[in-house]
């Protein structure tokens, strides 16, 4: 009996135990003090329906043995200029949700496919790699936004008529779009469906695609780059397989974002993007070699329930304010815990 | 005046275990320990570590340099044993903060490499010497050891050109005079004659023999060391000279660290089974690893009469060669998926095979169904212990994850099939059915096998002809029932003597 208790111990994880149990804590105790819980999980949901492309992005480029994809902010950037093009052409709705994701994907590709040969110049040291052009790529659109020939007179700052201001709102266009499709409410809970559905819908492509040809193939070159390379398969072009699809979703990831969000951020907000996403998959239990779609699910809803309830419970509970503390301990901590795992996981 | 007394065996013979049971290295004890005694000047001694084992007067220098690179040569030799000078802040700190004494460690290190030999100067860093260098600048430092009274030589000679080799076996003799006894472990039998006073040769663990190394003709010792009973060939149709050649090779050389291909030819006929066979490190290894593209080669492959590309591993797969590689942890497996996977990818990735249709070739999906059932019969077939298809091969046992691996070669249906090492590391149950299995896809399917393997007598049971490869070349093609003599002399690179 204790065997088998340990046993499943030890299948969730200590980590991802103590995290569902912290949840579970804040809930109850949220319960206790008569708040809003409603409202506390509509909150949950609809951040789950917002971040979980940008966590989902992450997948591939674990399973094609890039560990955790710290340049998710590339990604990131490609979909902020869709977003921002759709927004100075005026199209608004659906049609500027499309045109924004089409254009983001269009540039994720390329901008995927020079990330990957990069790392694959850069073998073994791909997590750092990433940080730093992730840290690079936000640097220097920063002077693209500054610069980029955009007219339209509400995205530019007023004084000087020039460069894009920093935060861009999508009230006029395709804000919510998604979140409202299909939306409804039970027992005071509003569920923002067509986010969610799209959320779903993306976690079983990528599912799918991990169980082609194409998505066996970069599995089994990250498993066994050696095994790969008698079967007659390149493990360059496998990692380069997999940077563009991980950049590609990071793109997508971020206009369905700036939809629930109602705000396009620019400039340096997409520095920091990866950190979150990275604590969320890692929660779910996926580690720096392995993840599936599974963990990707449950680690966005177990990590994003935290940021939405730890705040208003603490400041319930005590004075002050350590949900932001809390939030850098967990993700932070998350993420060094998966580093020190990283060689023992295949041992 | 000390002995210099010569260990040969095969490899596997228990060579190296004796050292380092001799030497109290932990991996014995970690294993399981050791019975019986040994005896130095009488009395019975036993090592707990290596430290031990020098501090009673015991050397050795390593097939593999004990070296750093960065540090110079006398610094190396005298690493750990430096002489020290008393200094302000040691009296206060301790011993730790002594200073080197310099000119003391060189001349030491120079009284040292004069008596092996060496004429480098002992101020240059290691690294960027010649490896011979490198193997008489170790043995410079054995010999600085004051205490030393026995020294082991674990295949010195391997790395060495010829005229080092020689120059090592005078040092050997250096030793013997100034009252060292030399412990030498060696393949070379000319070396044996050369320098050893007595020898003793091993083989599956045990003493088969103490001949007199000065009056034993080469072609006994080599029959010690191989000479096992050949078990009767299965009655089995060899295919005769007559038959087609399937694979040709002239002049293959295969780049592969460790297992270096020089200028291998060969035939390889329809429907035989053929071995290849040679000590560790003389390239037999190499020359399927070529073939298959998983080491740079050069050289003319002719694929039934047709040429054949080499470092192309896809092609060679597609053209119907298989490969079950030597090292299963490392290139034959995925460890961490299932027994499915494992057994289907390589005809998933090369023949599109468990796949569903779907518009875009690269993205079908996998036929999980298809998967399966072929998983659960090969699963039937080659009897892999399993709690399922779905279990991940890490946690299978060596002998299963072996089956697993020819499980996957099978899928392709080869023409062709090379297996390397069919039988390392696995238990004698699971060798056996390994080897049937083997012989039963030849006789059955009609495979053309390509067998390399460290165990001659697995070879010479299973194999229509083989081949016997020294220093990256050919030096014999044997039938199986050929004297042991035979075996032993081409392995040991004797083959003008024979």
């Amino acid at each position: 009996m204790i065997d088998r208790l340990l046993g499943m111990v030890r299948e969730m994880g200590v980590p991802r135990l103590l995290i569902a149990g912290f949840v579970v804590l804040l809930f109850a105790t949220a319960v206790a003090t008569h708040m809003d819980i409603a409202a506390l999980v509509t909150d949950s949901i609809v951040r789950v329906a917002r971040n979980g492309v940008l966590v989902l992005a992450l997948l591939p480029a674990i399973q094609g043995g890039l560990g955790l994809n710290f340049g998710l902010p590339l990604g990131v950037i490609c979909g902020l200029v869709g977003c921002v093009i759709a927004l100075n052409a005026g199209i608004a709705g659906v049609a500027g949700l499309l045109v924004a994701s089409g254009i983001g994907v269009a540039l994720a590709v390329p901008a995927g496919a020079g990330y990957g040969w990069l790392l694959n110049r850069t073998r073994g040291q791909e997590m750092m790699v990433g940080t730093y052009l992730g840290f690079a790529a936000v640097s220097g659109m920063s002077i693209f936004w500054l610069l980029a020939p955009f007219t339209n007179p509400t995205l530019v700052w007023a004084i000087g008529g020039k460069g894009l201001r920093t935060t861009l709102s999508l009230g006029d266009s395709f804000a919510k779009v998604l979140d409202h499709w299909l939306q409804f409410t039970v027992l005071g809970v509003t569920i923002p469906t067509g986010a969610l559905l799209a959320f779903l819908a993306m976690c079983a492509l990528v599912w799918w695609f991990f169980r082609t040809r194409m998505g066996i193939t970069i599995t089994a070159a990250r498993s066994n780059p050696r095994f790969a390379r008698a079967a007659g398969i390149s493990d360059t072009r496998t990692r380069v397989q997999a940077s563009v699809l991980s950049t590609v979703l990071a793109a997508i990831g971020i206009v369905i974002y700036s939809q629930s969000y109602g705000f396009v951020q620019l400039y340096t907000a997409p520095l920091l993007m990866a950190f979150p996403a990275i604590a969320c998959i890692l929660i779910g239990g996926a580690s720096v070699t392995r993840a599936t779609v599974a963990h990707v699910i449950i680690g966005t809803f177990l990590f994003q329930s935290i940021l939405t309830t730890a705040l208003p419970v603490t400041s319930q509970v005590i004075e002050g304010d350590i949900s932001e503390t809390a939030r850098l301990i967990i993700q932070n901590g998350m993420i060094l815990y998966a580093l020190t795992r990283m060689g023992k996981e295949s041992a | 005046m000390g002995e210099i007394h010569a260990l040969v065996g095969e490899n596997g013979a228990g060579k190296s275990t004796l050292m380092n049971i001799l030497f109290g290295m932990p991996v014995i004890h970690q294993t399981g320990g050791y019975g019986g005694d040994v005896l130095l000047d009488g009395a019975p001694a036993r090592f707990e570590s290596p430290a031990q084992a020098m501090a009673a007067g015991l050397g050795m220098v390593h097939q593999e340099f004990m070296l750093l690179p960065g540090f110079r040569v006398a610094e190396n030799i005298k690493l750990n044993r430096e002489p020290t000078k008393r200094t302000v802040l040691s009296r206060v700190a301790g011993r730790g903060l002594e200073m080197l004494d310099v000119p003391r460690m060189r001349a030491d290190a120079r009284r040292a490499l004069d008596r092996v030999g060496l004429t480098v100067d002992e101020w240059l860093p290691v690294a960027g010497l010649p490896v011979g260098h490198m193997q008489f600048i170790e043995i410079a430092r054995e010999v600085d050891k004051e205490m030393l009274r026995l020294i082991i030589f674990d295949e010195p000679t391997a790395v060495l050109t010829e005229t080092e080799a020689v120059r090592l076996l005078d040092a050997m003799r250096v030793f013997a005079k100034a009252g060292v006894a030399v412990l030498f472990i060696t393949h070379r039998l000319d070396e044996v004659k050369a320098v050893a006073d007595r020898m003793t040769v091993l083989r599956d663990g045990e003493v088969v023999g103490t001949p007199d190394p000065r009056t034993t003709p080469v072609t006994r010792i080599a029959e010690l060391m191989v000479g096992r009973p050949a078990q009767a060939p299965a009655e089995r149709r060899a295919p005769g000279a007559g038959a087609a050649t399937v694979l040709r090779c002239e002049g293959l050389h295969v780049r592969m660290p460790g297992e270096p291909v020089h200028d291998v030819s060969l035939e390889v006929r329809v429907g035989e089974i053929f071995g290849i066979a040679g000590l560790a490190g003389h390239g037999k290894l190499g020359i399927a690893n070529g073939i298959m593209g998983l080491y740079p080669a050069s050289g003319r492959v002719l694929l039934n009469g047709a040429p054949f590309a080499l470092n192309d591993s896809r092609g060679a797969l597609e053209q119907g060669l298989a490969f079950v590689s030597e090292d299963r942890r490392g290139v034959g497996l995925l460890p961490d998926e299932s027994v499915e996977l494992n057994i289907a990818l390589s005809a998933l990735e090369a023949q599109g095979r468990f796949l569903r249709p779907f518009p875009v070739p690269a993205l079908r999906p996998l036929d999980q169904k298809a998967l399966r059932a072929h998983a659960l019969e090969m699963i039937r077939r080659l009897d892999i212990r399993t709690t399922g298809p779905t279990q991940h091969v890490r946690r299978l046992s060596g002998g299963n994850q072996q089956k697993v691996c020819v499980a996957r070669a099978m899928t392709l249906s080869p023409r062709l099939l090379f297996v390397n090492e069919p039988t390392r590391g696995i238990d004698v149950g699971a060798k056996e059915r390994v080897l049937q299995i083997l012989a039963a896809l030849n006789r059955d399917e009609g495979v053309t096998l390509v067998v390399t393997s460290s165990e001659l007598a697995e070879l010479r049971s299973l194999c229509d002809r083989i081949a016997i490869i020294y220093q990256g070349r050919v030096a014999a093609t044997l039938p199986p029932d050929a004297p042991d003599a035979a075996f032993g002399l081409a392995m040991a690179g004797e083959t003008a003597a024979a």
